[in-house]
């Protein structure tokens, strides 16, 4: 479970949809593990609007991680077709603050632990790295 | 033809076996990619992109979705534990998530650029215990991938519906979502004939199947919409003369007592004064 995807899942029982509590889900017993994943700043640059910064600043917290109280803005990068150098060029401290990002979204794995509601506390067991969104019938 | 679908739900058909089975089969893989790849021009994504795989198996379309070029990143979800062992162990790049797309999906709303979704989506239709009701499923599953989609964001779904009945239901399931649904089907009247479903969300600019196959070589477009516009305009305006024949015709049929047609029937009354 990367702390990407982390930052865009939310609680799947039924009586939690409209909880404000119910995102983010907090990690719990959470081992953590690092694969390296080439850097991709066009992806990472399109993705940013749509991150969840407060609830991400949470769960870097819960890992042990800490991150920028706001949002760090990058203007939206683009690759030309001919996979030239990506435009427009960053800055040193801009570069820094990318990479680090990519770093805890996209390298950083719990690979065991549990992510627990806020709301409902039903517990998501993560298993080699896999979280187990099934939940019993009574709670869909 | 055996069809999996008949046997068992899809947690227990696809054990360890039967996961290994399906994704050493090179006539298997193969397809997969066949069909990812189309599904992936149909998307038509310009940048790297987030997308959701539902029903991703041992990771056959994802590992294409990760190499081709833009490189995309995935989020794979399915149901079986066994084929996501088998993903684990051939080390694919997306992360992956034991789920059930019946129960819902459990990503917050506008997460996702696009989503695909090779040979699953037919699988919800089944009715493997007491109490299961597919409608239900299809709806819970098309109202969680609306959601989770961008807005104007794109999803294709390559399945395999046993007959009209059943292409029919998961079609208007995804229309009562909300997205603008059509189908693509690639070698009609073979055996290898292969569905898509194309869902798009609306937005600014955004444009349906239509404008999805637009340019794209050997299509041939059936617009159902455009046959049910032109009988609605062919329907008699109501007050006209010809909407009046047509309900006097309707009353004789049912018995009533009609006046006889003349040359003043449905003729407007000239002024008095």
């Amino acid at each position: 479970m990367k702390l990407l995807t982390a930052n865009f899942l939310s609680c799947a029982v039924k009586s939690c949809k409209s909880s404000p509590a119910a995102f983010p889900l907090h990690f719990r017993d959470a081992e953590l593990a690092s694969t390296s994943v080439p850097y991709n700043p066009v992806l990472l640059t399109n993705l940013l609007p749509r991150l969840d910064w407060p609830a991400l600043v949470t769960s870097s917290k819960e890992l042990g991680f800490t991150l920028p109280d706001s949002k760090p803005t990058f203007p939206a990068l683009t690759r030309p077709s001919d996979g030239g150098e990506v435009t427009p060029a960053l800055g040193e401290e801009q570069e820094t603050a990318l990479r680090t990002l990519h770093r805890v979204l996209m390298e950083t794995e719990v690979v065991e632990g549990k992510m627990v509601c806020g709301s409902c506390g039903f517990e998501y067991g993560i298993h080699q790295s896999v979280a187990n969104f099934l939940l019993p019938s009574h709670l869909v | 033809m055996s069809r999996p679908e008949d046997n068992l739900p899809p947690d227990l058909f696809y054990n360890d076996t039967e996961s290994r089975k399906y994704t050493t089969s090179s006539r298997i893989q193969s397809i997969q990619a066949t069909m990812t790849n189309r599904a992936l021009e149909l998307l038509d994504l310009q940048s790297s992109s987030l997308i959701l795989d539902i029903g991703c198996g041992s990771g056959l379309s994802g590992e294409i979705l990760s190499e081709c070029d833009p490189p995309h990143t995935w989020i794979g979800m399915d149901i079986s534990p066994s084929m996501l062992a088998v993903a684990l162990d051939r080390e694919v790049d997306g992360d992956l998530l034991l789920g059930d797309m019946g129960q819902g999906l459990p990503f917050r709303a506008g997460t996702f650029d696009a989503a695909i979704s090779i040979s699953a989506i037919q699988w919800l239709c089944n009715e493997d215990e007491k109490g299961v009701d597919p409608k239900l499923r299809l709806s819970r599953f098309f109202d969680g991938l609306y959601a989770c989609l961008k807005r104007d964001g794109k999803a294709v779904c390559q399945f395999y519906p046993r007959d009209d009945k059943q292409r029919d239901m998961i079609c208007s399931a995804a229309i009562r979502a909300g997205f603008g649904a059509g189908l693509l089907e690639d070698d009609p009247e073979t055996k290898n004939k292969k569905l898509y479903l194309v869902l798009t969300v609306g937005g600014e600019g955004n444009k349906d199947i239509t404008g999805v196959v637009q340019g794209m070589e050997g299509v041939d477009v059936y617009d159902t919409r455009k046959k049910l516009a032109e009988k609605k305009m062919a329907e008699a305006k109501k007050g006209t003369k010809a909407w009046i024949m047509k309900k006097k015709e309707q009353d004789r049929r049912k018995g009533k007592v009609v006046k006889a047609d003349s040359k003043y029937t449905g003729r407007k009354r000239g002024i008095k004064f």
